[in-house]
């Protein structure tokens, strides 16, 4: 249970199909669980006190020489930062290359967005989704970047052919731990490349928590030397900041 | 794809040289053809490109990745817009693959790769930033610095999930040429990266012609 007194643990789930934005404060880890399976959960990550700073999926993949990412991995910031690290995960291959679906696409697949007919089971795409949060801090479709599809696995064969290969089953989760003070924005709108017949609706469950202290031998500082200086630019931002 | 052009140079409307560490900045009408050409070969021209009616519609690596389903351009790829719009097409590619996943070089990301003492070493950024700055006329801002084709360079995928940065496959008087599609904005950065083998570890120069139609 949530105390506002003394809050040390949050757990909340987001149905499918919907978006929500949350400050993260350094030192927190954020533990997401697809639920039933076959989610997708977009990801957007902004500095709060300085929002042209943003999740920067090149210098993400390109520093850490991964077209994939999974657990060891830490997601770069375009100022050289890290917001945050993949300390643990059971699913082994997140995309952040395929970005969202549009309007138009969602509805020549399983028809268009109509509050009216479906209320909360309205056919959101994840584009729209990412727009209707970013403008609540004032931010725009220049703010945009290529986000992650958490939980779904997009590979290229030898021709560089992309397929959704693999989507999350129920209880895959993974954590990140929080290296900087970090705006996240997210949508459970389903994966571009999803073929389903229905609209996928799947939910994804968040739980915050307190994450133990860095220390030396940590999997992520470890992983590569970008890595030890990736964690070696966030000291240099937290020492005039403490 | 290897696909040559008939276009002749000497009929361009417009030929300017691009030194390694400059950046170009200019619009390619509708119906316009543009070529850019490695003159010397190994160089990465990475490009962005706007709306010009309204820059904040742009090219969207995510948006052409997903329309084509493939991590790489060539001749035949759909350029598309953040709005999911037809913005250019290649025409013409003699080099044969451009990655689009690798992104730009920046002071702040060779601080990560190579050492944070090479934080002050020209980066491709930098020139997006400069052009930003002398050409207040297009409204531009760093938030429409983003997400860029890179033109000639080579960055393998694997199936398993790979990535990196490997010797260009491109040479001397390589060229890619796109149809534009809408009016566009090209703003070039003309890499200048020294610590890994995009440019051969020797950025040259590259050219950008334009033409009034096929």
């Amino acid at each position: 249970m949530f105390n506002p007194v003394t809050p040390q643990h949050y757990q909340t789930q987001l149905p499918g199909g919907s978006h929500w934005s949350l400050l993260v404060r350094r030192g927190l880890s954020l533990r997401l669980t697809d639920v039933a399976g076959g989610a997708n959960l977009g990801v957007l990550m902004y500095n709060p006190y300085q929002l042209s700073e943003k999740y920067n999926a090149p210098d993400t993949l390109k520093c850490q020489h991964s077209f994939k990412l999974t657990q060891g991995h830490c997601l770069y910031s375009d100022m050289g930062r890290i917001f945050c690290s993949i300390v643990e995960d059971t699913f082994g291959w997140h995309d952040t290359v395929c970005g969202n679906s549009h309007a138009e696409l969602v509805a020549a697949q399983w028809g268009a967005r109509d509050y009216q007919t479906h209320r909360n089971h309205w056919h959101q795409n994840g584009t729209d989704a990412f727009l209707v949060e970013l403008a609540k801090y004032n931010l725009s479709r220049r703010d945009l970047a290529a986000n992650l599809n958490l939980f779904s696995e997009v590979a290229p064969d030898e021709a560089g052919n992309l397929q959704l290969r693999r989507q999350a089953q129920a209880g895959d989760s993974l954590t990140l731990r929080f290296e900087m003070d970090t705006l996240v924005v997210l949508h459970t709108c389903p994966h571009p490349l999803n073929t389903a017949a229905e609209y996928p609706r799947q939910p994804v469950q968040l739980e915050l928590f307190p994450a133990p202290p860095l220390d030396e031998a940590d999997l992520c500082l470890n992983h590569c030397p970008e890595n030890q200086r990736g964690f070696a630019n966030n000291a240099l931002y937290h020492f005039g900041l403490r | 794809m290897l696909t040559t052009s008939h276009l002749d140079p000497a009929t361009a409307s417009l030929r300017e040289v691009v030194r390694a560490g400059d950046y170009y900045l200019g619009l390619v009408k509708q119906g316009q053809v543009l070529r850019i050409v490695d003159l010397e070969g190994n160089q990465a021209a990475d490009t962005l490109f706007y709306s010009a009616q309204d820059p904040s519609e742009r090219y969207s690596a995510t948006d052409t990745l997903r329309a084509q389903g493939n991590v790489y351009l060539t001749a035949g790829s759909l350029l598309k817009t953040n709005t999911n719009r037809d913005m250019l097409k290649i025409v013409a590619d003699t080099c044969g693959r451009h990655d689009t996943l690798g992104g730009a070089c920046a002071s702040e990301s060779n601080s990560v790769r190579y050492a944070l003492e090479k934080r002050c070493m020209h980066a491709c950024r930098d020139s997006w930033m400069l052009a930003v700055q002398e050409r207040e006329e297009f409204g531009l801002t760093k938030a429409d610095i983003t997400h860029n084709i890179n033109f000639f360079m080579n960055v393998p995928i694997t199936p398993e999930g790979g990535l990196s940065f490997a010797d260009g496959i491109s040479g001397a008087g390589k060229y890619v040429e796109l149809a534009a599609l809408m009016d566009v904005l090209v703003l070039i950065s003309n890499c200048p990266q020294l610590n890994n083998p995009c440019n051969g570890y020797n950025p040259t120069p590259i050219e950008v012609l334009v033409w009034d139609g096929p």
